[in-house]
């Protein structure tokens, strides 16, 4: 099938494991342990563009890397935008970083979202928190041509209102005519009037013509997996549903091993999958 | 005689061993081979031919490794110990590159290209079909650089088995005992009553330029036959089997199949059998800053899929399980390592039954995997 996620991109030509200096531009706050964070080339060099559901590995000086995916508009080719959330020591460094700080990337690695394969039809995004960065690229990009696809529906889960990311664009999809945006968390305080429960329980009331669907969903493997059953108890083909993995990962190019996942390496042969590819592992514990 | 060429097959006393690896250290090379450690044969420096393991060879079987003294005063008369050439090309521990603050960003500078040429002395058949692994994944796809620079520099001196160890089971593989590719030059030591000799096999032109300076001869018909009857006596005694036919797909369809966890009940997830085996390449990186902050490395490590933080995610690790980290383990080198290299990860060496400190041995696992489940087992939820 003729789709740019079948064309494994070609390795970036870089010194592999060699990460190429970027300045921090702007790091703002998304929530108490989130940060977006705006870089541009620090001596003119720089990493080829990413496309939506990529990822470069973002290296902090004398502390290490982590593999963070592109969460800006992949349109625009001058800088590259991050949202990291503080996990562990070296994501704890990233966000801490300020404007005018260097930091290392190298990448962009893995398949993106088939794209091209959504053209024409209805889109189903689905976010569980932290998922919901990788799929922004998504959103602007179909924005940006809105007459080439369908409905769109966009299904976010949160723990709690306090852990959404981009609160005000969120607003202002929220508001927009042409898509539409459901939140939902796991707890909420009085102050909130949006809904309450599980994401999937956004499913039955999503719009959308099931045969002619491309669903993307990223967030925790639990959530996705759930949700792709009940998108495809729905309706939607498995060979329409495309899911984000998370793995370990240590070099990106799949040599350290680590984020293997079956046959596939998740660097390589990822972060996106195919349903229909992946549900027999989904269903097995520990693999 | 005319000078040595490709293809030839040339006969070399055994008194004249010195004078060969003279040729390869004069050629340049740093001559690695057998010697005898802390107990075991393992790979180092070989300065003179005394520091190869001469008279020696081990006893192998599941859990267990024992020098032994020979008969006779072989220079080969032992298999594959603890170590493997993987040590040389993938080291246990390698720096990537160094980066230094400048102003403030700063630069990167990789690893300088490592100029040492090897000269592997002794390396068997499986370790021949390993480093056709190793090749697949270090520059099958996105190219290793240090893998790259130590691997074409590097002289592969095969032997061929004269005998085979307990553990043993290239011949189910198909990769040994015979060397039938991938040499510079291939040895087989012939040591009957009072002769005692080399049948050399050239293989290419870096192999024949070092036997310039080697006194060698036309090998003959009788040569080549004896070498190959010692190469069939061996093949005929392999310590070990293991049905390959459909092994992929019985290993991967079978993800709950009881034997896993009878295995995991064993099983220390010490590590030690991939850090023996020759084509388990995963790895780990580090980040070595110095203490002025100026400065800093990026190195890597050798790392098990057997280690709880292999897998780590934010909350906690994928694979937590003893069970699905043996499972891993052997799904991958059988079967899954089909789909990613077109070829099994397994050579047959026998390396990690041998050093496995509890003796599970792979070859009994296959065949427990081979025997179905009880029915009730068969796709129960887990
Ligand atoms: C394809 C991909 C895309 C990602 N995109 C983002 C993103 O956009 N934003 C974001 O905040 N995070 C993202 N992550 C997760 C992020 O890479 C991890 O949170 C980060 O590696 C944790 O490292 P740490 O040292 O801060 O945490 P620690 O918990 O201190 O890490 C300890 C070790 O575990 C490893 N590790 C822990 N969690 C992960 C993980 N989830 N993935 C890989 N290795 C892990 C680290 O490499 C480290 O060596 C992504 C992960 C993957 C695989
Ligand atoms: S799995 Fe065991 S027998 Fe096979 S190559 Fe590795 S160490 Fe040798
Ligand atoms: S199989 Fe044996 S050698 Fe391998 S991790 Fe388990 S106990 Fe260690």
């Amino acid at each position: 099938m003729a789709s740019e996620h079948f064309a494994r991109p070609a390795p970036p030509a870089q010194v592999p494991m060699a990460p190429v200096p970027y300045e921090v531009r702007s790091q703002t706050a998304e929530t108490d342990d989130t940060a977006t964070l705006v870089l541009a080339p620090a001596d003119g060099t720089h990493v080829p563009p990413a496309r939506p559901g990529q990822f470069n590995m973002v290296y902090v000086f004398g502390v290490g890397e982590a593999a963070i995916s592109l969460s800006g508009d992949a349109s625009d080719s001058t800088v590259i935008v991050h949202t990291v959330r503080a996990a562990g020591r070296i994501t704890e460094a990233i966000v801490r970083a300020s404007a005018g700080q260097a930091l290392g990337v190298r990448g962009p690695y893995g398949r993106g979202w088939p794209m091209d394969l959504a053209r024409g039809k209805d889109v189903v995004l689905m976010a569980g928190g932290l998922g919901l960065p990788p799929l922004r690229p998504v959103l602007y990009e179909m924005l940006r041509h809105r007459e080439q696809y369908g409905r769109i529906e966009v299904m976010l889960g949160a723990r709690t209102p306090k852990d959404l990311v981009y609160y005000p664009e969120i607003q202002s999809w929220r508001h927009r005519a042409d898509l539409r945006f459901q939140v939902t968390v796991d707890a909420a305080g009085r102050d909130w009037y949006g809904d309450v429960g599980l994401v999937t329980a956004r499913i039955p009331d999503a719009r959308f013509e099931p045969a002619n669907t491309v669903a993307f969903l990223c967030g925790p493997e639990i959530m996705m997996k759930n949700s792709a059953r009940d998108l495809e108890a729905r309706g939607v083909p498995a060979t329409a549903i495309w899911l984000s993995m998370e793995r370990n990962m240590k070099c990106a190019v799949a040599l350290c091993g680590h984020c293997q996942y079956g046959p596939d390496f998740v660097c390589r042969d990822g972060p996106v999958f195919r349903y229909r590819e992946i549900r027999d592992r989904l269903s097995c514990r520990e693999v | 005689m005319t000078a040595p060429a490709v293809g030839d097959h040339l006969r070399m006393d055994r008194r004249d061993f010195s004078t060969f690896l003279a040729a390869l250290q004069s050629s340049g090379y740093r001559v690695v081979g057998p010697t005898i450690r802390d107990g075991a044969i393992v790979y180092g420096d070989i300065r003179a031919e005394t520091d190869l393991p001469i008279g020696w060879t081990e006893r192998q079987e599941a859990g267990t490794y024992r020098l032994e003294r020979r008969a006779d005063a072989a220079l080969f008369g032992y298999v594959v110990g603890p170590h493997s050439w993987k040590k040389y090309l993938f080291p246990a521990h390698e720096r990537l590159w160094t980066a230094r603050r400048e102003g403030t960003s700063f630069a990167v500078t990789p690893e300088p290209v490592d100029e040492t040429r090897y000269a592997f002395v002794g390396m068997r058949a499986c370790e021949i079909a390993a480093l056709d692994v190793t090749d697949k994944v270090f520059l099958g796809g996105v190219r290793d650089p240090g893998y790259e620079a130590r691997r074409t520099r590097a002289l592969r001196i095969a032997v061929q088995c004269g005998q085979a160890g307990g553990t043993c089971f290239c011949v189910s593989m198909g990769t040994g005992p015979g060397v039938t590719h991938g040499y510079d030059l291939s040895l087989t030591e012939v040591l009957e009553g009072s002769r005692h000799e080399f049948l050399i096999a050239v293989g290419s032109e870096a192999g024949a330029a070092v036997l310039a300076s080697v006194p060698v001869q036309s090998a003959g018909p009788d040569l080549d036959r004896t070498a190959e009857r010692i190469v069939s006596t061996t093949a005929a005694s392999m310590g070990r089997t293991m049905e390959t036919v459909g092994l992929r797909d019985l290993l991967l369809s079978q993800p709950d199949h009881p034997a896993w966890d009878r295995v995991a009940k064993r099983c220390l997830s010490c590590t030690n059998c991939t850090m023996a085996c020759p084509t388990c390449f995963c790895h780990t990186t580090e980040e070595v800053p110095s203490l002025e902050a100026d400065q800093t490395e990026r190195w890597r490590r050798w790392d098990s899929c057997f280690n709880l933080e292999f897998t780590k995610l934010h909350t906690a690790s994928v694979r937590t399980s003893g069970m699905s980290r043996y499972r891993q383990w052997l799904t991958h080198k059988l079967g899954s390592w089909h789909d990613q290299f077109g070829m099994s990860g397994c050579v047959g060496c026998g390396r990690c039954i041998t050093w496995c400190p509890v003796g599970i041995d792979i070859t009994e696992e296959v065949s427990a995997l081979r025997t179905p489940a009880p029915r009730a087992a068969v796709g129960a939820p887990r």
